[in-house]
């Protein structure tokens, strides 16, 4: 005990919050208050998420990235988050890990989005250590040349938030529903989603993942479990997030703005 | 980085340079040029990398050249309406990079009297002319004297020097 603790001596202090089964539209308006309003060190893994959502970047166009008619049609809630980034879809397959960080809580480690993606990307190296060839490929998380991890950001003036969606597992179907993005990674070169993407669980347990995540966490950092209860305690009350539903309404005027766009 | 460089060179600082940086400057002041970040002299810098140049009764903001530099390509710009206030320190807008939204955070306190529109279809107006194209927000200033306690051309250099290389 006496080591363990000598070697923790000197590590941030960081709250390891554990949900299974939480919306994504929940999970992002608790990280996004987190992010504004808590002055803690956050790391959140959310096992699965209960409903197939599809969440867009800050900046995303639903009718440059959405098969809108289909998901009107099959009634599939489409989120915009307030991170950048592109479009994924999201479900009880999906195992999400965020860090929300102060700017100096990591040594060395300036608050710009390539650094913060390079340092999340040797941490997760530790997880997949003589599991898969894992790397980041531009800004994605693959094993071999296919993406299983999807990343993005926020970054303020003093705090950071970083959050992955990892595909453990994924419905064929559900890749139907989004288009072949305009702005993608050149490693990609036009591959459709099925030959670009590959699951986790072919690699790796679910559990295994989350353990050793875990592990790779307390390396860096002094983990302090934390409920859900804890994080809506540290939260102001006057914060609203960002991060929203669209509305049926908005998803047909993306359809009509398709229509005369290519018409135009 | 390249930033070792310029410490050496500092006092050769006050040398005209237009062979700086991707913008083209229309009238810059002196400016510090290095080899991969360009410094104006004449405008006033926040430790968050945005740049403010007070004219009259008009105060220009926008992003450091350091600032686009690390940030990548931006693709996306938020920004407020006019008639908004902003505040010193606080954020006023974001802008999308990579996989990132970075907050914009005001140098100074005031109204927004007029937006740089062109940045809707042109976010890399940014990258490309951080000091000039790539204005962001222009603001009636409430508290002129907020100036004062903003950095000089050469004490940003060496603010973002420090940064550097303490990462």
């Amino acid at each position: 005990m006496a080591v363990s603790q000598t070697r923790n001596l000197g590590l941030p202090l960081i709250n390891l919050l554990r949900l299974k089964g939480v919306p994504i539209l929940q999970q992002l308006h608790l990280e996004e208050r987190l992010l504004r309003t808590s002055s803690d060190n956050w790391c959140i893994i959310n096992d699965g998420t209960i409903d197939p959502t599809i969440v867009m970047g800050v900046s995303g166009k639903p009718q440059e990235l959405l098969e809108i008619e289909s998901i009107l049609r099959d009634d599939i809630p489409v989120i915009r988050r307030f991170t950048g980034g592109g479009t994924v879809i999201v479900d009880q397959g999906t195992i999400f890990v965020t860090f929300i960080c102060n700017k100096d809580t990591v040594p060395g480690l300036q608050s710009y989005p390539q650094p913060i993606m390079s340092w999340s990307s040797l941490l997760y190296k530790k997880v997949f250590q003589g599991i898969g060839d894992f790397r980041l490929r531009e800004n994605d998380y693959v094993l071999g040349d296919r993406k299983f991890g999807g990343n993005a950001q926020s970054i303020t003036k003093n705090r950071w938030v970083h959050h992955t969606s990892f595909l453990w597992d994924y419905e064929i179907s559900n890749m139907g529903y989004l288009k072949l993005p305009k702005r993608a990674p050149e490693y990609r070169q036009a591959r459709d989603h099925l030959e670009f993407i590959c699951r986790m669980k072919d690699y790796i347990s679910r559990s295994s993942f989350i353990d050793s995540t875990i592990e790779a966490v307390g390396s860096e950092f002094l983990l302090r479990s934390a409920e859900l209860e804890d994080a809506h305690c540290t939260l102001g009350s006057k914060f609203e997030p960002s991060s929203r539903l669209l509305r049926k309404q908005e998803l047909g005027e993306a359809i009509f703005k398709s229509l005369t766009a290519s018409q135009s | 980085m390249a930033l070792r460089m310029w410490a050496s060179s500092t006092a050769n600082a006050l040398k005209l340079s237009t062979s700086a940086s991707r913008s083209a400057l229309a009238s810059p002041a002196f400016s510090l040029a290095r080899s991969f970040s360009t410094v104006l002299e004449g405008f006033k810098y926040a430790s968050s990398h945005e740049w403010v140049k007070h004219d009259g009764p008009v105060a220009t903001i926008g992003i450091t050249d350091h600032a686009q530099d690390h940030l990548g390509e931006v693709v996306f710009v938020e920004l407020p309406e006019e008639g908004k206030s902003v505040s010193q320190g606080n954020s006023f807008g974001a802008v999308e990079s990579v996989k990132a939204t970075s907050d914009i955070n005001s140098p100074i306190s005031g109204e927004v009297v007029e937006v740089n529109t062109k940045l809707s279809e042109s976010p890399g107006l940014i990258n490309s002319s951080p000091y000039e194209d790539g204005w962001m927000i222009k603001v009636k200033p409430s508290n002129p004297s907020e100036l004062e306690s903003l950095m000089g051309a050469k004490e940003y250099t060496k603010f973002c020097e420090e940064e550097d290389a303490s990462h």
